[in-house]
């Protein structure tokens, strides 16, 4: 799993960027950065799926990103316990950190998990849907209610978006 | 296990970006990192070692696969995570353009 | 749509705009073949109308938002996404009602029936409702910031 280290650590450093730049636009590019390693560490994992969704949803956020932020940018001013929020911050961090090692150590190793439930999708799964992909046989059969209610969730977030960025009823 | 507690770290990182940072793309940009980390680390509990990806083929040898249902969780994972990024996107061009500025200190006037 | 002094609305340079006619066609086939063949290689109708609405999304970064507003009214776009919901719905609904389990009604029983199988219906629907969804999104977001600049 060398190329995983290698990925995250990839990862870890464009998000690092991302969050300390202080120019916007050269932090929506690293945040690019993060979702390509994304898309290449789903690749890796066995799920290319996943790797192609990724990378298209990437480009298009990043396209709607880049339209917003252009000119618009913003000098980076610090004013008002700065070291009080940033210790507070760090420290719920680290908090959060320390329990999840802690809770990890009762998890399944990495590389042997449970699959209760898939065992059924992988053993029946091509007989009774006729599906080659395994993914898209769970995705359009086994749990076709799942995939009406993320269409339906991507309905409403059009119909927000229409609806916060119309013209009518503002004068002036 | 460290590939866990880097997942991790990740996550802690765009925590870090949307308690700390004072911009709404920044916050964005937060929220966004947070959701990479999640799915990840979905896609990393269902890994099967020497696994391959659950697409069957005609005269295949290796008949240990991935974990799918971990796949198609992330699937509507990622969708809702663009949603809720381009609702974000349009609520921050509305407040740029009624306010002026991205900053969250910057607004906090009623009506104007 | 009244003059616009901006220079993006006219478009990029001459080179893109070539480009982009010879590339239109195969990203909008592939999108297609994406969303098609879900069912027996990776990709399925999300990543399939994803890649729709791109290619719309790169005459509009071309061409400008004229040229690419003149292809696909505003009005149109609603129709063609709530007609998609409707049908996806319809399937959804009638299956779960007819059969209680949304996989009987609707699974192969003979491999050779593709045509009323929700492996073709069900991403076709899908395509539709998030191309021209995303791309609905895309033209407000844009419309949003132009006025926004004229704004200032």
């Amino acid at each position: 799993m060398i190329e995983m280290y290698i990925l995250l650590i990839f990862m870890i450093t464009a998000a690092i960027i991302a969050v300390a730049a202080k120019d916007l636009l050269s932090s929506v590019v690293a945040i690019g950065a993060v979702g390509i390693g994304l898309a290449m560490a789903f690749l890796v994992l066995k799920a290319p799926d996943l790797a192609i969704m990724q990378l298209v949803v990437e480009i298009l956020s990043l396209i709607i990103l880049v339209r917003a932020t252009t000119r618009k940018d913003l000098p980076f001013n610090i004013s008002g316990r700065w070291v009080f929020n940033t210790l507070a911050t760090i420290l719920f961090a680290v908090v959060f950190l320390v329990s999840a090692y802690a809770s990890l150590k009762f998890m399944p190793d990495l590389g042997s998990p449970l699959m209760r439930v898939s065992k059924v999708y992988l053993s029946e799964g091509l007989v009774r849907t006729g599906a080659m992909n395994i993914v898209a046989a769970i995705n359009l059969n086994y749990r076709a209610l799942d995939t009406l209610g993320e269409a339906t969730m991507l309905f409403a977030a059009i119909i927000g978006v229409l609806a916060v960025a119309r013209k009518i009823g503002r004068k002036g | 296990m460290i590939i866990y507690m880097l997942c991790l770290v990740l996550f802690s990182i765009g925590l870090y970006c949307v308690l700390r940072k004072r911009n709404i793309i920044k916050i964005i940009i937060g929220i966004g990192i947070m959701e990479y980390a999640v799915n990840l680390f979905f896609i990393l509990i269902g890994y099967v070692e020497g696994g391959r990806s659950p697409i069957y083929e005609h005269g295949q040898t290796m008949m240990k696969m991935v974990d799918p249902l971990a796949q198609v969780i992330v699937l509507t994972s990622i969708v809702l995570g663009l949603s809720v990024t381009l609702l974000l996107v349009s609520i921050a061009i509305k407040i740029y353009e009624k306010y002026g500025t991205f900053d969250i200190t910057k607004i906090n006037r009623l009506k104007g | 749509m009244n003059k616009s002094p901006f220079r993006y609305d006219r478009g990029m340079t001459l080179i893109v705009k070539t480009v982009t006619r010879f590339t239109l066609g195969f990203i909008l086939i592939y999108g297609i073949y994406i969303a098609m063949t879900g069912h027996e290689s990776p990709g399925g109708g999300f990543a399939g109308g994803v890649i729709v609405a791109l290619s719309f999304v790169h005459i509009m970064l071309a061409f400008g938002k004229e040229v690419a507003l003149k292809r696909l009214r505003s009005n149109l776009i609603r129709l063609i996404i709530s007609l998609g919901a409707l049908v996806f719905l319809f399937i959804v609904i009638a299956s779960f009602a007819g059969r209680c389990v949304p996989i009987n009604l609707f699974f192969a029983r003979d491999i050779s029936c593709h045509i009323f199988n929700n492996a073709v219906i069900i991403p076709i629907c899908e395509m539709i409702i998030v191309g021209a969804g995303l791309f609905a999104i895309f033209v407000a977001l844009v419309l949003l910031s132009k006025s926004d600049k004229e704004f200032e």
